[in-house]
């Protein structure tokens, strides 16, 4: 097998650390999460923690580039573990950001629920970005009834300078009101770039530690807390009421739209000169200022994303309002779909468009990379006929064609938990086999594998190791041995964990040998008990990008059996020359990387150095 | 003014309405670094921007798009169908895809023919499998819109000696329908590329442009992107199983790349989708006792005269 060389290219992990703040008052272009980073700065923030996911991930990436003297951001072992540490730091006595995805919410919710009953020290954010449309999620929950559950105020900008803005305005409810806050995010304001005029750095002195019988939540300081935190529901909605954040834009009085956050841009965009109540905090909600708006108007309708959240709440107030009838509970909003709401609504045309060129779409899916190292794990998979329980990370990707090689896939770390349920179950014939990816395992698998081995359950674990948190781009995490801002610290050592925690069974392999990583899958498979696969390779993206000698085919030799194409190698695909009415298979050499898999794979070894066919 | 502009249709960017430019293409080819170039360019001219992408599945290959906006007031970042006044692919079916977005009749749609076909288009077995990929060749897509621009800028980017600078060609044939300076394309461009590759992308920017003077007539023979070939033969596999010789061990059923072998009731291997079955010998070098041998055979096929293909009976 042929050595993989790497290419030394930096990649997004490699933050610079201490690089110079922008000027104040000068007006750039900034993503949404660019700007939730400057805001968390501006803010004078000393503590800031997330576990990465699309579409807040470049959050911290952002904030790693302000100096470390100014504040501490890291990577956390997940979710929660991130809301902790940013708590922590509240306690301390200083400011303290987390930022997550909206399903992270749900892993750290444990602990926002009753630091809503504490409250806050220092002031505390959590930026927490939804998916609409579910563009790089397992759903698409809405963030806003997360924050009513909590009782928490949910603070939703529209674009990046508002993502700034209402960052720095939601420390001060925060202190203001003894609350944690939510800034809620979407997906399209996170990746959306738009000129932001940024401000200076506020330098929050540190409180220090205050002693108050509400920081240890136990039945008798709940009791007494619960009452505060309702009280400070109505605090909030006169507030809000009041605040400059919740624009009242004149227009026509026949028809008033009440909306928040980004729909406010299709709004505008759409629908010009109505009357529109734009709300800067969709909970609590700004009750009197609705109220007037809707006094002030003949209809009102309520344009928001997901779920019908403020127009439930509005028609509770006692209002005719009207929105999920004209406008799509599920998906994302998108000019059309709000064009079409309010053509429904009887406001606009309905647009037909003009069809220029009819065109058949080519169906063209996320794949695994060219010599992604999970490609070999799940052709082992395959071929051992198992039953797989799946788990979040670019691997999931292997349940689509041609791969096909999984049976489940729920939510960060749920595979091996799924495992051993499906073999307690006692109906499966298959081996069963979780697989998960080193950072999944660490955020939430080593809980999983430990119930595996507590309960004796009979499974296997192919934990793919590529030693980064390849989906999201490539983030640092316990098991790179770097931090956030590139430092070198311990790295988690896999093989040591499973054998600690009881795994009888442990073997490391290489992605890269299909024929010892298959014998090895298959002795874990017929092991009877826990056994675990820990299969390496680093990322070809992350944190260098891979590049070795590329292979190509000699066509003489190509039997057009198209063996290599289950791979689903991005780099494979049919020649112009066939055999017998099937295709021969070409290798675009840009993208191939010299992992050799496929040479494994070949039954006619036609497969050949690049170099080689050229010198022949 | 760019004095240099052709006869595009794109709005001059001082009206109130904004200027619609949808990039498009594949995972890891730079659409967000083109956008960013785009985005530069009208901050410089003192627009308002907005520039919106979706990340995630970015570099896996899928299907990327950008959409950037600019004029005096800009609101949704997401650009309505039918309302692009650009749509620029770095790739011809992705290209494709988006046409729907171009505003019909007066929109300017640029695409290099590059194809990048994805290993979803390649999965079917059978004999005389067709490509996926988009079946519309360059003459039918430039004949129907009237503001077209089709080059083979990856082809052009190697000759200049880095395929990756395709982008920044079908960049310098943006620049000469849109209303910026074109000394700010030439400034703003460094600022965006690896600094080793500045002249190079420099010489790019240059070859798109003088490609735009040049006439270009789509070749009207040309009928498709994606060349196929009537098959004139046929493979016709037969698998020799010697049950007497076969010792259960299920090495061939386990390791047959489509699947096709299973062990029946008496555990003897049999062909059990014997049209999965591609003769690639695997389990017959793999058997450890010789219980499988795969005859391979090609059969020809003649066209009949209505030009329907049958096979020569043997």
């Amino acid at each position: 097998m042929s050595e993989v060389t790497q290419v030394c290219e930096p990649s997004a992990r490699s933050v610079k650390p201490d690089a110079d703040p922008l000027p104040s008052d000068e007006i750039r272009p900034m993503t949404g999460n660019e700007a939730i980073a400057r805001g968390v700065w501006e803010a004078g923030v000393r503590v800031a923690a997330a576990y990465p996911g699309t579409p807040s991930t470049e959050i911290l990436e952002n904030l790693a580039k302000y100096p470390t003297q100014d504040l501490h951001a890291q990577w956390s072992t997940n979710e929660k573990v991130a809301l902790d540490v940013a708590y922590g730091a509240s306690y301390g006595g200083v400011r303290a950001f987390c930022a997550m995805k909206h399903v992270g919410l749900n892993v750290a919710a444990d602990a926002l629920l009753t630091e809503a009953y504490i409250g806050v020290n220092g002031g505390m954010v959590l930026a927490v970005c939804d998916d609409p449309g579910i563009h790089s999620s397992q759903n698409e929950q809405d963030t806003r009834l997360f924050g009513k559950l909590a009782n928490v105020p949910v603070l939703e900008p529209s674009d990046a300078q508002e993502a700034l803005e209402f960052t720095r305005w939601a420390y001060e409810i925060s202190e203001q009101f003894d609350t944690p806050v939510i800034v809620r995010s979407t997906t399209r304001i996170a990746h959306t770039r738009s000129p932001v005029r940024v401000g200076e750095r506020q330098e929050i002195e540190s409180r220090g530690f205050v002693e108050r019988p509400e920081n240890i939540a136990l039945p008798t300081t709940a009791r007494s807390r619960h009452p505060i935190v309702i009280e400070r529901e109505k605090l909030l909605e006169t507030h809000f009421s009041k605040s400059p954040k919740t624009q009242w834009i004149k227009g026509d009085k026949a028809v008033g739209v009440i909306t928040a956050g980004m729909s406010y841009g299709y709004l505008r965009e759409v629908l010009p000169g109505v009357s529109i109540l734009k709300l800067g905090a969709s909970f609590p909600l700004a009750r009197d200022a609705i109220r007037e708006f809707c006094d002030s108007v003949e209809r009102v309708i309520v344009l928001e994303e997901l779920e019908p959240f403020l127009e439930t709440e509005i028609k509770a107030m006692g209002y005719q309002a009207e929105g999920k009838a004209f406008f799509p509970r599920a998906g994302e909003l998108s000019p059309e779909a709000v064009h079409e709401g309010f053509a429904k609504a009887g406001l606009l045309k309905s647009r037909k468009l003009e069809t220029l060129v009819v065109v058949d779409e080519l169906v063209r899916p996320p794949v695994l990379c060219s010599g992604c190292p999970h490609t070999g794990g799940y052709m082992a998979l395959r071929a051992l006929n198992a039953r797989v329980a799946g788990d979040i990370g670019c691997y999931t990707l292997a349940a689509m064609q041609p791969l096909q090689a999984m049976d489940t896939c729920v939510s960060m770390g749920s595979s091996i938990g799924t495992a051993v349920g499906l073999a307690k179950a006692g109906t499966e014939t298959r081996p069963i086999v979780a697989t998960i990816g080193d950072s999944t395992f660490l955020h939430g698998g080593i809980t999983g594998l430990i119930d595996a081995v507590y309960n004796d359950a009979n499974i296997t674990v192919l934990l793919l190791n590529n030693s980064t948190t390849a989906m999201t781009g490539g983030q640092e995490h316990p098991g790179t041995g770097r931090t956030l801002r590139g430092d070198a610290t311990h790295a988690v050592n896999y093989a040591e964990v499973c054998r600690a925690v009881g795994v009888p069974s442990v073997k490391e392999v290489d992605s890269y040998d299909l024929g010892v990583l298959y014998q090895a899958i298959r002795e874990a498979t017929e092991y009877k008990g826990v056994a675990v696969v820990i299969a390496n390779r680093p990322c070809v993206l992350d944190p260098v990008k891979i590049k070795g000698p590329a292979f190509q085919i000699r066509a003489a030799g190509c039997t057009a059996c198209q063996s290599c194409m289950n791979l689903g190698c991005p780099a494979l695909s049919w020649s112009d020359e066939m055999l017998d009415g099937h295709h021969k298979i070409r290798i675009d050499e840009s993208s191939c990387i010299g992992c050799t898999l496929c040479v494994q794979i070949c039954p006619s070894d036609c497969i050949r150095p690049a170099l080689e066919l050229r010198v022949s | 003014m760019n004095s240099t502009a052709g006869t595009s249709a794109v709005r001059p960017a001082v009206m109130a309405a904004p200027t619609n430019v949808l990039i498009v293409g594949v995972g890891g080819q730079g659409v967000i670094m083109v956008s960013k170039i785009l985005a530069r360019l009208s901050q410089l001219q003192g627009l308002q921007v907005k520039q919106s992408e979706v990340h995630g599945m970015a570099k896996r290959g899928g299907s990327v798009f950008s959409h950037i906006r600019f004029g005096n007031e800009v609101w949704s970042p997401t650009i309505p169908m039918g309302e692009a006044d650009v749509v620029l692919g770095l790739e011809w079916a992705e290209g494709l895809r988006w046409l729907r977005y171009l505003k019909p009749g007066v929109g300017t749609f640029i695409s290099d023919t590059k194809r990048i076909v994805p290993p979803f288009s390649c999965r079917d077995r059978q004999h005389d499998a067709r490509h996926g990929y988009a079946n519309h060749s360059v003459a039918e897509i430039v004949n129907q819109v009237p503001s077209a621009f089709a080059p083979d800028a990856t082809g052009m980017a190697t000759q200049l000696g880095n395929e990756r600078v395709a982008n920044t060609i079908l960049l310098g044939i943006l620049s000469t329908v849109m209303d910026f300076p074109v000394e700010s394309w030439r400034e703003v461009l460094p600022e965006f590329v690896p600094p080793k590759t500045v002249e190079t992308n420099l010489k790019a920017f240059e070859a798109g442009r003088e490609w735009t003077t040049k006439p270009h007539a789509p070749d009207l023979n040309e009928t498709s992107v994606v060349q196929h070939a009537m098959p004139t033969s046929r493979r016709e596999v037969n698998l020799e199983i010697t049950e007497a010789w076969c010792k259960s061990c299920d090495i061939c059923v386990k390791m047959c790349p489509e699947r096709c072998l299973a062990l029946d009731d008496h555990q003897i291997v049999e062909l059990v989708k014997p049209e999965a079955c591609t003769g690639c010998r695997v389990c017959e070098w793999l058997c450890p006792d010789f219980a499988i041998a795969v005859h391979v055979s090609s059969v020809p096929i003649v066209a009949n005269q209505a030009g329907v293909s049958t096979e020569v009976s043997a």
